[in-house]
Parts: C-alpha cells; structure tokens; sequence
C-alpha cells in the first residue's frame, strides 16, 4: 500500500479504465498511417456505444453486441471515408461533422434504451490463476474484450512492421503520390484502414456501454474519443506507446480519483490538463531531436490525394 | 468508369450550385429522417429553414439572433481561412477563443467597479492578444522545433478548458455569487459590457467586427500581397519560397491572426452575450468555425452566408423543438446530415466527373 | 415497474388537492407553459425528473395546457435566446431548470413583464420571477442516518460534483446523521468535477470501494456508480430519481426530486390569476424532496430509526443544522439549540467538525 492506495489494484482498474480510448486510438492509429485524420472518433465510439448496447439487450449475447458496435462504427467511417476520398471533402471538417452526426443518431437511437441493464460480460475463466497474488488480479482477472485489446496492440505492432500489407499502408501514408505511381490504389486502403478505425472505436464505445458503465445514457462517451486522438499524437504513432499512452491517460484519471479516496488533496484541474501538456512535450522533444524530415507523423497526413493523371 | 478530373480553376457556377443542391439532399434526406420519427417532414424543415426567417411570430426576434449567433462563427472562421489556405492547420480556435476571453475578463475585473472609458477598449486588445498568444505556442513550436500544429492546437484546447474551470472555480468566482462558480457578470458592468449598438437588432460589436473581418479578409485576400502569398504558399511551397515568401515567419502570421480573431470573438462573447466565465463557457464555437470555413470555401463571402446558414439551423432548430417537439438529437443529426452533403458536393466546382475506359487506375 | 407505481401515487394526491381549482378555466385556451433543459431526458438524472414532472403536469391539466421544451441549452448566451423563443411562442410560464439560466432568465423576465419565470436554484428576484429549489439536504440527512447504521467498515463513500454550498451542504448532512448514529463512521468524498459523466462517476465509485467503503452515495446524476456498487456487493442511495431497477440491494433507498406538486401549483396559480413572485425552498414537507422506497435489504429497526427522523423533520420538529456545531477547523458554528438560518446554509462552504479531507476551493 502506497498512501493507503494499493497499487496492484490501481494497476487492475486503470486498465479497465483505460481499454475503451486503447481500442479507439489503436484503431485511429492505423487510419492515421495510411495518410487520414480522421476527427469523427468520438462519434464513431457513441454509435459503436449504442449499437452494441441494442444489440446486446436483445439478443442477450454481449459478443454479438461488441460485433454490432464494430459495424456501427465502421459504417460511420465508411461514411466518413466516401466523403473524404471519393468526394475529395477535407478531413477536419468532415471529421467534425461525423462527430456531430453520431452523438445526434445515437440518442435518436438510444431513445427508450435508458434505465436497461445489459447482459453481463464475464470474465474469461482463469481458474485457479486469477486468485495468484498481485499477478492474478493484474493479469487474470478481466473480460475477454480487454484482452482483445491488448492483443490487438501485438497484432497492429506486427501488421504494421512484418506484413507486407502493412509496409503498403505505411506508404500510402507517407507518400500517396509515389505510392499511387507504384501501383498500390491508395484511396481503397485508407478506406480499408478507416472502416478499421471505424470499428475499433465502436468496441471502444461499447466497452463503455456494456462493460464500464454499464449501461445506455446518452452522451455516454463524454469526450473519449477526443482523448484517444490525442493518444495516438502521444504514441508518435507506434501501437506499443499507444498502450502506455493510453494506460497513462486512464491511470492519471483513475490516479486522481483514487488519491482523493484516500484523502490526499490534489488541484484537479491542473491534473487532469498534465497528459495533454506531457502529449505536447512528447511531440516537442520527438520533433526536435530527429529533425523536420521525420517527426513521427506519416508525412500524408491529412492531405487530399486525388490522381491526376 | 467514372472519374474526377480537376478542374484548372474551381467552377464559379458550381461553387453557387452546390450549397443549394446540398440544401436541397438535405432537406429530403432530414425528411425521410423527420418522418420516420412521426413528424410532418414539410412542416419541420419549413420550421427549420423559413421560420427564423419570416415566421411572424419569432422572425423579428430571430433574424437578428442571426447575426448574434453566426458573429463568432465568422469572426472565427475568416480568421482561420488564412491558415487553411496556405496549408496551416489551427484547430485550436475553441483554445484561443477561451484565452481571449480570459484574458479580457481579466481586464475587466482589475477595473471593477470603475468607470473609466478605456475598460472595454483594452479588453479588446487583451482579447485579441489572449487569443494570439494561446496561438502562438503551437507556432513557435512548429518554427522552431517543427512540431505538428493540428496537434498542438488541439491538445491546448483541453488545456485551455482546464485553465476556463480553474478561473471559474478559483480567481475569477464571483465574490458575491452566493458560492456558485462563475464570475462576476459583465452585462451588469456598463464599462466592461459589448452590449447592443442599436436595440431590437442585435449588432454588438462583436458582429461588427465579424462584418469588418469579412471586408478586410477579402481585401487582404484578392488585393494584397498577403493573399497572394498564402495562396502561393498553400499551393507551391517551393514557388513561394522562391518568390520570397519567408514560410516560418507566414507560418507566424497565419497563427496569429486567427489566434487574435478567436481571442475576439471570445472577448465579445464574454462581455456581451455571455456576460461571465463559466466552466461551460466555450460551446464549441471554435470547432464549428472550422466547419463553417470549409462550408464558406474559405472566400470570406462564403463564409458570412455559411455562418448564417449554421446560425439558422441553430435558431430554426430551437423553433423547431418548442413547435413540434422534435428532440434535440434529430436537430443535430440533421446538422450533421446538411454539414456532409455541403462538404461532399464541394467536389462538382473542384473537379469534373467524366466517364472514362478504365486506365491505369 | 415499481418507480412508476410509486410515481402514479404521488401525482394522485396532486390531483386531489388541485382538482377543485381547476375547473374555471377549462373552456379557454390552453395555458403554455416553457420549459428549458439543460440536457436530454435520457440522462436518467436531474433532466429527467423535470421531464416527468412536466408529464404528470400534462397528465394533471389535460388540455388545459400545452407545454412547449427546448432541451440541450447550454448555459449562457445561448439560453437567453431560448428563453425569449419561449416567451415569443406565447408561454405564459416559464420553468428554467439549472442554475446557470439565472442571469439569462432575468434579463428575459425585464422584456417580457406578463410571463412568469420559474428559476431553479437560482437567488435573483424580479417581479415576474420565482425562484425555487429543494431542500435535499432534509433527504440526505435521512439516507445518512441509514448509511451511519449499515456500515460495517464505517467507511461510507461520496461521489461530490463540484464545490459548490448545495454539494457541500448534502455531504455534511449526511455525515452529521452518520456520526449520529454511528460515532466511528468516517465520509470519504471524491469530487469529480462533473455533473454527469458515466465512465467517470464508475471510475470514482470504484475507487471509493476499493479504499474499503460499503456504503455509497452520490450526488452525480447518472447511475454508473449504482453498477460497480452491484458488482462490489456493497449498498448504494438512487439520485435524483429512484433508481429502483437496482433495488433491493444495492439501491437500498434514494434522494429524489419530485418537482411535479410544485410545477402543477405554480400553473394553477397562473390559471387562477394568483401567481405571485416568491422564493420557494421546498423541503420533506412538501412532496419535492422524496426518500425513496425503503428497501428489504435494511433492517426493520433501522428502517423505522430514518422513518421516524424522515417523520421529524417533515414534520419541521428537527432541524438538520442544530447547534451546538462547529466548523472542520474546530471554531464555533452553531451554538446549543441554534438552528442555521437560509442565508447560512445557502452560502455553506465549509465542512463541519469531524469530516476529515479538504474541502477544495
């Protein structure tokens, strides 16, 4: 016990707390390698949120639930990715309007789903192993969903490193242009990697609504989404930081609250600004030591890609 | 196959075209959507659209909110079209909207209770200067160190809305406010209050100065060097280089300008309609001006008619909330239906669609 | 469902007690009557319970009246603009429900003479506004009397929302009844800085049990915190509205607000021409402040200690806040037998002796 807080727990509840922005920035993650921002991630996680909500009370399966999330999200990001490269629409604007698009569809849908349980997501069975001290509740003692989530930390980390298929995407992202001239068709992998992002951040969203909460309200995600894009600026990019991004971001809130439980006063404001002013250092501290030529951000970021031949 | 192929210059035809065909998708797509939910889809979008406008009952009331309302917006959004078009990208507006007007309440409050004329004047500059100097972190990071600016700007929103919750919560609360977070209000200090010029029409300053931006902002932009070089800039960097076109201290400038016209559309805001600083101060103007740039085509006509247009779905969907009962979620929705098709049909005055045998696609 | 049950009772006895007032003006036309919400019914809180209350009125008054809402205003610039569609779509009554509508709603309530405002916990008057609000401290004095016997590691946790004299107010309220009935029980409170926030509220619940609380109340609205109590074993208190899915355990009983008696008196009143402008703070007494449905899970004795307190104080023969007490710090309060005046209680900001942790500023 550390000031009356015991870490092992703190450990085990952080990462509870911190799966939902883990999956929406892992999966904006990838939509931002292949050259995309997409600024729409928050409303993808609320239409992820109640769409596995829906799902997952009628049915009564949370996994058929988490499934219906991922293709609510990834249906607003299909959305978002015809706009934004068919339609050659910028990607700020569109991403902002997708966000307001999501929260007003999802509390339209969520209409009358207010006050519902869902069905519980159990624990995945670790027997005798979850009752190992300090390992067991760190380790051994969550859903099934979060280990998806640190899974899919491994597999992005791989995909994006070993395949060739991730070698593309990456090149996508830093030059459309050679990229298009070698061949690849640029415009359908970044809308293979948005539906991705899509969908993550629609498991991001009904981790909130089926596991965390748990439970329909709308407004539900309350600036996740935001959170998660500033996650992945954090990470530089690298699935691996965005774990630990993510981590740190849910840990100082947990962090904070738990402090408090243990009667230690603390500014809050000043706390909860601390991530995005370390996010802004990280970015500052990359971007100096390596130069303007490589700061980290896929150098298409953002840009427009229309072939002009 | 069909395919787009630019157009050497955007389509003057089009750029008028679109908007109106993207109103008009809307209005059949929001319909379908009014009318599933029950309610008479003529009757809502006639609410949205026309009653603001004309209705006799709420028009006088609401053509002038217009302008209350879609001030801001453009103040912002000109402010911002600089940037975008030389390809700088500050998405921080609701962050330096939030600093100016700190900065100007500030002002206000080392001067109260005084009357001295210069009050209100100086919170004009320390709301401009809030806004610029917020904007110019992320500028003298990029100049220096080359650190990305839609992120930095971004990640100094959240900052700011920490800093707008402490100043609510701590030095700014209203001694006299019963306990209840919040600062004193500044529509009951006539030094410090942007109040109506002319009554009944709702022009403060702020719209003023929103008007002045979009004059000034197509001066700048088709008669002064300085459009010329953002355009340069934004299209050929290497060119503008050439040309003599110093990117780091553009970079600054473009910063600044819409750091400051955030910053004043903060100050105008808290002085005027606001009234106080609250920890539910900003409501997103400074993202939607965003929006509405892209809307406006970033041409400072077309951003005082894409403000007007959000403003009026902002007041027109009210109306509708109160005379049909229509919830708040189908107006937003229904914005973010018009917001995707007025970005989406940009493409007709951009680029030609021609039907083409598959090449080497 | 059983919230419904109990609901239909007390809109019953409102019926009762209005009916014979309500006939004379049946053959007009129907009273319009506003309402301005600061979020959307499905947040299962504090917008919520406006909105049922709004119903039962409907439900009460039939055609006699029509209500108008606009939901989602921000507080600020925004609501006064609301305020005045209301008043131009010809409501008569007004309820604006949050604090923050305060500065908005008197500015309003000078244009528009002939409507009637009714301000929620706000403090300004004006002729044509009433201010209102709930004593819940009452309520959770009772809840902090069962928490005070039901703790078994005497630790009994608080999910605060700001600093702010009403929070304030509730947390030593309970406390005092805790210690009451429990000298070794201690008060945990987390603040989290929000009203409504799902995942946060979860989070901070789960914080408090893990530091070993058993017993959780909270004065955020949603019932994320509820959740986690179900999953930890522990028992919980329903806010703002009843929360009766999660009962017996671990909702064990609740703290609601009832506004229907009030919203369906203040209309008869306009209806009667009998609307004066008055300064409400409704307590047990009245039906606003409700303790919900006693749950199985408690024990009959404790359950009937909280009763006859519930009892007392409706009855006005105990006052919450009575000497002799003393501030955190140890200095005087209340002396023996004294009671705290409005005033005092309205402006608290300090803890009282015993709570351990700081109050932030």
């Amino acid at each position: 016990m550390i000031a009356g807080i015991d870490p092992v727990v703190l450990i085990a509840s952080l990462m509870a707390a911190s799966t939902p922005i883990l999956l929406a920035a892992l999966g904006e993650l990838v939509a931002e390698r292949s050259g995309v921002l997409n600024l729409g991630v928050e409303g993808m996680m609320i239409t992820g949120a109640i769409c596995g909500f829906i799902v997952a009370v009628h049915t009564g399966s949370p996994f058929l639930g988490f499934v219906a999330a991922a293709a609510g999200g990834a249906a607003l990001a299909l959305l978002f990715a015809f706009l934004t490269q068919v339609l050659l629409s910028n990607q700020v604007a569109t991403g902002l309007a997708a966000t307001l698009f999501g929260l007003g569809l999802s509390s339209l849908m969520g209409q009358g789903y207010s006050g519902i349980k869902p069905p519980p997501t159990a624990n995945v069975p670790f027997g005798p192993l979850a009752h190992l001290p300090v390992l067991g509740p760190i380790l051994f003692s969550h859903d099934w969903v979060l280990y998806f989530s640190l899974a899919l930390v491994v597999g992005t980390w791989a995909f994006l490193k070993y395949t060739r298929a991730g070698l593309v995407l990456r090149a996508v992202g830093e030059n459309h242009d050679a990229a298009h001239a070698l061949g690849y068709r640029v415009r359908l992998i970044r809308t293979l990697a948005l539906a991705h992002g899509g969908a993550c951040a629609g498991l991001g969203g009904a981790y909130l609504s089926l596991v965390r909460v748990p439970q329909w309200t709308e407004g539900i995600t309350a600036g996740a989404g935001w959170i998660a894009l500033a996650i992945v600026v954090f990470a530089s990019w690298r699935p691996g930081r965005v774990l630990l991004g993510a981590y740190i971001f849910g840990g100082v809130s947990v962090l904070q609250l738990r402090l408090q439980a243990a009667g230690i006063a603390i500014p809050v404001q000043i706390l909860s600004m601390a991530p995005y002013l370390i996010t802004i250092l990280v970015l500052v501290v990359m971007s100096a030591r390596r130069g303007r030529a490589a700061i980290g951000a896929p150098a298409a970021l953002g840009r427009v890609f229309h072939a002009s031949d | 196959m069909l395919t787009l192929e630019k157009r050497p210059n955007p389509s003057r035809a089009w750029a008028i075209v679109t908007p109106i065909l993207a109103v008009i998708l809307t209005m059949i797509a929001g319909g379908l959507m009014f009318a599933v939910l029950g309610k008479d889809p003529v009757e809502a979008i006639r609410t949205i659209f026309w009653d603001p406008l004309f209705n006799a009952q709420f028009a006088s009331y609401s053509r002038p909110q217009l302008l209350v309302k879609a001030g801001p917006l453009v103040l912002i959004a000109v402010g911002l079209s600089f940037g975008f078009r030389a390809s700088i990208w500050n998405i921080g507006a609701e962050g330096q909207y939030i600093m100016g007007a700190i900065a100007a309440m500030g002002v206000a409050l080392a001067f109260y209770p005084t009357n001295y004329w210069f009050v209100f004047p100086l919170m004009v500059l320390a709301g401009a200067f809030g806004g610029w100097a917020w904007a110019m972190i992320p500028a003298f990071l990029k100049n220096r160190y080359g650190t990305n600016e839609i992120l930095v700007s971004l990640m100094l929103v959240y900052v700011a809305e920490n800093i707008e919750s402490w100043m609510a919560f701590g030095p700014m609360r209203n001694p006299q406010g019963m306990g209840f977070p919040g600062s004193r209000n500044l529509q009951q200090y006539p030094a410090a209050h942007n109040s109506e010029l002319i009554a009944g029409t709702g022009l403060h300053w702020g719209v003023v100065t929103a008007g002045l931006a979009v004059i000034i902002g197509y001066v700048l932009l088709k008669r002064h060097i300085f459009g010329f070089n953002i355009q340069v800039a934004g299209q050929a960097p290497r060119a503008a280089r050439f040309a003599g076109v110093d990117p780091k201290r553009l970079f600054s400038l473009c910063m600044g300008l819409s750091g400051a016209c955030a910053g004043l559309a903060g100050m105008f805001e808290v002085a005027g309609p606001a009234g106080q600083i609250t920890d539910s101060f900003n409501v997103g103007y400074g993202f939607t001006a965003i929006i509405v740039a892209y809307l406006g085509r970033l041409h400072p006509i077309g951003i005082l008619l894409a403000g007007l247009l959000m403003a009026l779905t902002y007041i027109g969907g009210e109306i509708a909330q109160l005379s049909l009962n229509l919830p708040a979620a189908a107006i937003q929705a229904f914005q973010g239906m018009l917001l995707f098709f007025l970005l989406g049909v940009d493409v007709l005055s951009n680029y030609r669609i021609r039907i083409k045998r598959r090449a080497q696609a | 469902m059983k919230r419904r049950d109990f609901l239909a009772g007390t809109a019953a006895t409102g019926t009762v007690l209005a009916s014979g007032l309500a006939t004379q003006a049946s053959a007009a036309e129907p009273l319009k009557v506003g309402f301005i919400y600061l979020g959307v019914p499905g947040d299962g809180g504090w917008t919520y319970e406006h909105e049922q209350a709004r119903l039962k009125m409907v439900k009460h008054f039939g055609n006699k009246i029509e209500t108008k809402v606009i939901q989602n205003v921000p507080e600020g610039a925004d609501a006064e603009r609301s305020i005045t569609q209301l008043c131009l779509a010809g409501c008569k009554l007004i309820f604006t429900t949050s604090f923050g509508y305060m500065d908005p709603t008197i500015n309003v309530a000078k244009k528009f003479p002939n409507v009637k405002f009714e301000m929620c916990t706000g403090y300004k008057d004006a002729p044509n506004v009433s201010n209102y609000g709930g004593r819940f401290y009452q309520g959770r004095a009772v809840i902090g009397n069962i928490a005070g016997h039901m703790t078994k590691t005497n630790k009994i946790g608080y999910i605060a929302t700001f600093p702010i004299p009403e929070v304030v107010r509730g947390i030593n309220s309970a406390f005092l009844y805790a210690r009451k009935v429990n000298p070794k029980a201690e008060m945990k409170v987390v603040w989290v800085n929000t009203w409504f926030d799902p995942p946060k509220e979860a989070d901070a619940a789960q914080a408090l049990i893990d530091s070993g609380v058993d017993v959780l109340m909270q004065h955020t609205d949603s019932t994320a915190a509820m959740a986690k109590a179900k999953d930890a074993g522990i028992l919980a208190f329903g806010q703002d509205s009843d929360m009766m899915q999660y009962a017996p355990k671990p909702r064990i009983s609740s703290i609601m607000d009832n506004w229907a008696p009030y919203y369906i008196q203040r209309a008869q009143d306009v209806m009667d021409g009998k609307w004066t402008a008055k300064d409400s703070w409704l307590g047990i007494d009245t039906g606003i402040v409700q303790v919900g449905e006693i749950s199985s899970a408690v024990p009959a004795a404790v359950k009937a200690d909280a009763m006859a307190l519930h009892d007392r104080i409706k009855a006005g023969t105990e006052h919450v806040f009575t000497g002799p007490l003393n501030k955190q710090d140890g200095s005087a309060w209340l002396k023996a037998g004294e009671t705290a005046s409005d005033g005092a209680l309205l402006g608290m900001n300090f803890y009282v002796e015993g709570m351990t942790g700081k109050l932030p500023s």
